[in-house]
Formats: C-alpha cells, sequence, structure tokens
C-alpha cells in the first residue's frame, strides 16, 4: 500500500514556499506531511496532502513543475528507539533509503514514517512481515 | 615602469607607405586574389556567378563592393576544409574558433600565412615598444584559439624572449613576471586586470617589484577607463590590439603609443565599412560594420568577411609615422554575439545545448557580469516536467549536462541556475536572450 506524494520545484528566492502553500490553502487543501529538500539554489518541496490530484492541479496552474512518487507511510510507536528498530531492519533487508521524513499526529500515540524506496514491494512485504502497519491515503485523512 | 614614448617601426616600407603606393599594391594583390579565389573556390566562384561579377570586373578597390560578402555561417557550411584555396598538403597549421552554433569553425594557413600573421603581430607589439632586448609573458591561452601562438610568434620574430605562459594560474603569471623580470605582458585586458589587482593584493608594488613597460591586449572589447586602472595598476602602457582567426589572429591591426586607434595592417588586408543594414560602404568616418578582404592569404582567403563588429575608420596621419588606415574601438555588434573571457559566444550555441537535455525547456537567459575584473556568465534554465522528478539527484544531473556540455560547445564555465516554467521574460512572444551587466561603452 502507497501513498502518493507530489514533488514540487522550488527556486532559491524568497516567497517561493508562500505562492505554493497559500495556493493549496485557497484551494481547500491540507498539508498532512512535508519535507524540503534543498540546494544552493533550489529546492524540492515534497507535500503528502489531502488531495494529490486536486493539490497537482492548481499547483501547475500557477506554473509550478510537479511530479507525483509513490511513497509508503509507516507507522510506528512514538517512543525511543522505534526509529533505530525500523531503520535496522530495512538495513537488514539492505532496503536503501533515498529519503524520508516523519510525523506525529496530535494524539501522539504514533509516529508516521514516509520513506522512499527504490522498490516499495519490496518494502512493503519486509515491514508487514514485520508486523508494522502501512496507511493509505485515506488513512492519512482520518489522522 | 612607462618606457619613454618612442615610434619603432616593424616595416617601415609597408607601415609608412604613401596612400597612393599603398591604394596601388591594394589593388594589383586585390586584382590576383579575387582571379585566384574564382578558380579555386567553389563558393566563391557560384557567388560571384550569380551576382554577374568575373574577375576581371574587379580593376579598383571601389570594385570591392561588386564582391559578395563573407559570413561565419559560410565557414561552418563549409567546414572544414571547403573554403581552402590550396591543396591540403599546403597546410601547415590550423587555428579556430566557436561557431555560431555547436561545431567550431576552422582556418587553414600556408607556411606563408603563418608567417604573414607573425610579422603582423611583430608589427603590434614593435608598436607598443617591444624590441629584442624585451621579456615578453605571452598569457593569452594556447591552442587552437589563436591569442596565445599569434603574439608568441610575433614576440619570436622579434627575437624578444618569449615567456609561453598561456593563461590561468594568476599566483605563478605574477611570480614569473616578478622573476624574469619580463618587460611586456599580453593578454585579455580584463585578465591583465586581474593579474594587476592580484599582484598588488599579494603586496607587490609594480613600480618597484616589476619591470612591465608595456603590453599588447585584446581578444575583447574593452574601454578608455578599463586602460586607465589597467596602467594604474601595472604602471605601463597598454595598447590595443585586434584580430579574428578568420582573417589570420591578433595583429590584423593594432594601437601605436600614441593609443588612438588601431592600425590596419593594410598592405594584407582592406577594411571597410559597411551600413550592416543596407550592406552599402560607407566613407571613410562612419560608424558601422567592419568588413575584411585579405590579400595575400594563401590557405583560406576571405573575400568581404562580415566581422559583425561596429567600428569607424580613420585615414588621417598619425604622430607614429605610420600611414595606415586606423579603425576605432569596437563599440557593439550587429549580430547576438557575446565576447565573455576572450571566448566568442553566441545564444544560439546555448540554444543547441539545452535542446539536447532532457529536462530543459529552450527557455533561456545569459547574464553576463563582470566581477573583479574576470567575466561571468549566468545560464538561467526553465526547467520541464520531463525532467523533473522528486530528487535532488536528477535535478543535479540535468544541470551538470548543461553545464558540461556547455564547456564542451562553448568552451566556458558558466553557473547553471534551473527555474519554473515561463518565468524567463518574453517580449512579444520571444524571449529576451542576454542581459549583460558589464559597462563597455
Amino acid at each position: 500500500m502507497t501513498i502518493r506524494q507530489l514533488s514540487v520545484f522550488a527556486e532559491n528566492k524568497p516567497g517561493t514556499l508562500v505562492r505554493i502553500t497559500k495556493t493549496l490553502g485557497d484551494a481547500g487543501v491540507d498539508i498532512r506531511a512535508m519535507s524540503l529538500a534543498d540546494t544552493q539554489d533550489f529546492g524540492i518541496l515534497r507535500l503528502i496532502t489531502s488531495d494529490p490530484v486536486k493539490a497537482g492541479k492548481v499547483l501547475a496552474d500557477i506554473g509550478c513543475v510537479t511530479s507525483v512518487t509513490e511513497v509508503l507511510a509507516v507507522e510506528i510507536p512514538n517512543r525511543p528507539g522505534a526509529m533505530t528498530e525500523l531503520v535496522t531492519l530495512l538495513g537488514e533487508h539492505e532496503i536503501n533509503i533515498e529519503y524520508l521524513y516523519a510525523f506525529i499526529t496530535v494524539s501522539g500515540q504514533n509516529a508516521y514514517v514516509v520513506l522512499r524506496v527504490k522498490n516499495p514491494a519490496q518494502a512493503e512485504t519486509v515491514l508487514c512481515g514485520a508486523g508494522l502497519c502501512l496507511i493509505g491515503e485515506e488513512d492519512i485523512n482520518k489522522l | 615602469m612607462k618606457a619613454p614614448k618612442t615610434h619603432a617601426i616593424y616595416n617601415p616600407e609597408y607601415e609608412c607607405m604613401s596612400r597612393d603606393a599603398m591604394t596601388a599594391l591594394q589593388t594589383e594583390r586585390l586584382r590576383q586574389v579575387v582571379r585566384h579565389e574564382y578558380d579555386h573556390v567553389p563558393i566563391y566562384r557560384a557567388r560571384m556567378d550569380a551576382k554577374g561579377v568575373r574577375p576581371e570586373d574587379i580593376r579598383t578597390l571601389d570594385d570591392l563592393r561588386h564582391l559578395p560578402f563573407t559570413e561565419k555561417t559560410d565557414l561552418r557550411d563549409q567546414f572544414p576544409f571547403g573554403l581552402f584555396a590550396v591543396p591540403k598538403k599546403d597546410i601547415v597549421r590550423i587555428q579556430g574558433s566557436s561557431g555560431t552554433t555547436g561545431k567550431p569553425i576552422v582556418a587553414g594557413y600556408t607556411q606563408h600565412d603563418v608567417d604573414v600573421w607573425a610579422e603582423m603581430a611583430a608589427r603590434a607589439l614593435t608598436a607598443a615598444g617591444c624590441t629584442a632586448e624585451d621579456i615578453v609573458q605571452v598569457s593569452y591561452g594556447y591552442g587552437l584559439f589563436t591569442g596565445g601562438l599569434g603574439l608568441h610568434q610575433g614576440a619570436s620574430l622579434i627575437g624578444a624572449m618569449t615567456v609561453p605562459m598561456s593563461s590561468g594560474n594568476t599566483q605563478r603569471q605574477i611570480m614569473m613576471l616578478k622573476e624574469l623580470g619580463a618587460t611586456m605582458l599580453c593578454c585579455t585586458p580584463s585578465y591583465a586586470i586581474y593579474i594587476g589587482e592580484t599582484a598588488r593584493e599579494m603586496g607587490l608594488d609594480p613600480h618597484t617589484d616589476l619591470k612591465l613597460k608595456a603590453g599588447c591586449f585584446g581578444a575583447e572589447p574593452w574601454t578608455e577607463e578599463m586602460r586607465m586602472r589597467l596602467e594604474q595598476l601595472l604602471d605601463f602602457d597598454a595598447c590595443d590590439i585586434y584580430g579574428l582567426t578568420e582573417i589570420a589572429g591578433p595583429g590584423v591591426s593594432f594601437e601605436c603609443l600614441e593609443k588612438n586607434g588601431m592600425h590596419v595592417n593594410e598592405d594584407h588586408v582592406i577594411p571597410e565599412i559597411i551600413d550592416p543594414v543596407t550592406e552599402e560602404p560607407l566613407p571613410y568616418g562612419s560608424s558601422g560594420e567592419l568588413v575584411f578582404t585579405t590579400i595575400t592569404k594563401q590557405g583560406m582567403p576571405m573575400l568581404r568577411y562580415r566581422t559583425h563588429d561596429i567600428c569607424r575608420l580613420d585615414a588621417s596621419p598619425c604622430a607614429c609615422g605610420r600611414t595606415t588606415v586606423r579603425m576605432g574601438r569596437i563599440t557593439g555588434r550587429t549580430d547576438d554575439m557575446l565576447i565573455i573571457r576572450g571566448v566568442n559566444v553566441f545564444p544560439s550555441q546555448i540554444e543547441s545545448v539545452l535542446v539536447s537535455v532532457k529536462g530543459a525547456a529552450p527557455h533561456y537567459l545569459l547574464v553576463v557580469d563582470r566581477e573583479h575584473s574576470t567575466d561571468s556568465l549566468e545560464v538561467q534554465v526553465e526547467i520541464d516536467e520531463s525532467g523533473f522528478s522528486d530528487t535532488v539527484a536528477d535535478l543535479e544531473h540535468i544541470r551538470n549536462e548543461i553545464k558540461d556540455k556547455i564547456k564542451s560547445v562553448v568552451g566556458i564555465s558558466a553557473k547553471i541556475t534551473l527555474v519554473n516554467p515561463h518565468t524567463i521574460p518574453r517580449s512579444e512572444g520571444k524571449a529576451k536572450r542576454v542581459i549583460d551587466k558589464r559597462k563597455l561603452v
């Protein structure tokens, strides 16, 4: 089970993020998680939203370059050491993490780790085999 | 330290010829060369036939106007050997420069052509005060680019001690200037200023630590303000020198120590000024496009080659004693060619690179600036969806591919900035390609 992440090209200059987030807000799209990868000259904003299709469309309308990537969202307990267990598991199975970012919800019971790997199906087998729970797009909107 | 102003002349017989004698010489050489080109270069023959001009119609210098023009695109289209007027076995040298697209242009020289070019450079160096007693540091690039070898050959012909430093490694350049006690320097004017500034930063006082008295600086346009700055930085005389690979190389024209225009080596080339729109010749004194016809060149003679450089010609006598026509500073271009760090750059070359890179749109803006006397080029490129993914590595890959290809095609390093689609300003549907922030005119 994967979820759709929207990536947005962001020029490195003041006001770029305002334009993107305001456009999403005005369209009623909720940002559930985000991460910004930056270099000296540009950035890539990665977004998990309540409506990836609508988000992609409204951003394209204002001239943004976007792409959609299938990523995994894993639920792990919100306690010390949980992250280590997750990455140890992936490491033992030779699964390389291209990038990840995490968020917790209001209740704070669990944490959610968004993972980008080359082969999501293989990673899913490993994670589920270890008893971890993957969440889908519908679950994201209920958190 | 500046030397007392003297006017040594390398070849007074030709450089100080009366105007009448020069006209007679040029006329005779022109008639011969047109006949030879008509007989040996198919494209010249075809073009003259198309205009209904026969070699025997060219009787006086005024008849030049009947001859067809040659363009840089001809060198590209006839690449590599199509414009050669002698068998390949007689060519002893190839030099080259960038063309208007990805393909370079090359010029072929016979031994005679190399000798003529060397003398042109020797005349230029002599006009700047060079003698066999001098130590000449050549800090132009060596290679296909004519700068390094051109001045090297000229200095060697004079019998000066020639130091072939080529460009780059500025600290080492300065160390050699100081240790060898070089008296003359040849490079691009912006690089000379950089050498001067770096020498000052290293704590050197050019007046006491260096022995420079003069230099020849060209391959890019510069201003009187840059001359004043350069002369003050290195405490010497800075003379302008002009040339282009298509005609010979540096030395086609040069300043004497009067510094009031560049003497054209008229016994080898005939300069004209034309109206770039009507293509009609203009009288001396008018500003227009400079056109050269070579009259002694064997390997790749040029008929009315359009330089696209804008300047004026002046035939009034010069205090140095030379009688040759002088050309004023280049004040602009009639095409979109840029000269960046002495390298000719056409926006069309950048475009040819961009269309070959997946993920980059052929919408771009060239931003040229001069920081610390060194030209910089930034290429802003619009990205498109095809190359965009969620990873930085993919974008870096696009950027590096563009950078590497520009370096390979144009020969200079550029900073590549990726920007959003439709953010490069367009006016009337056509993108504005160049912002040149350098103050040159």
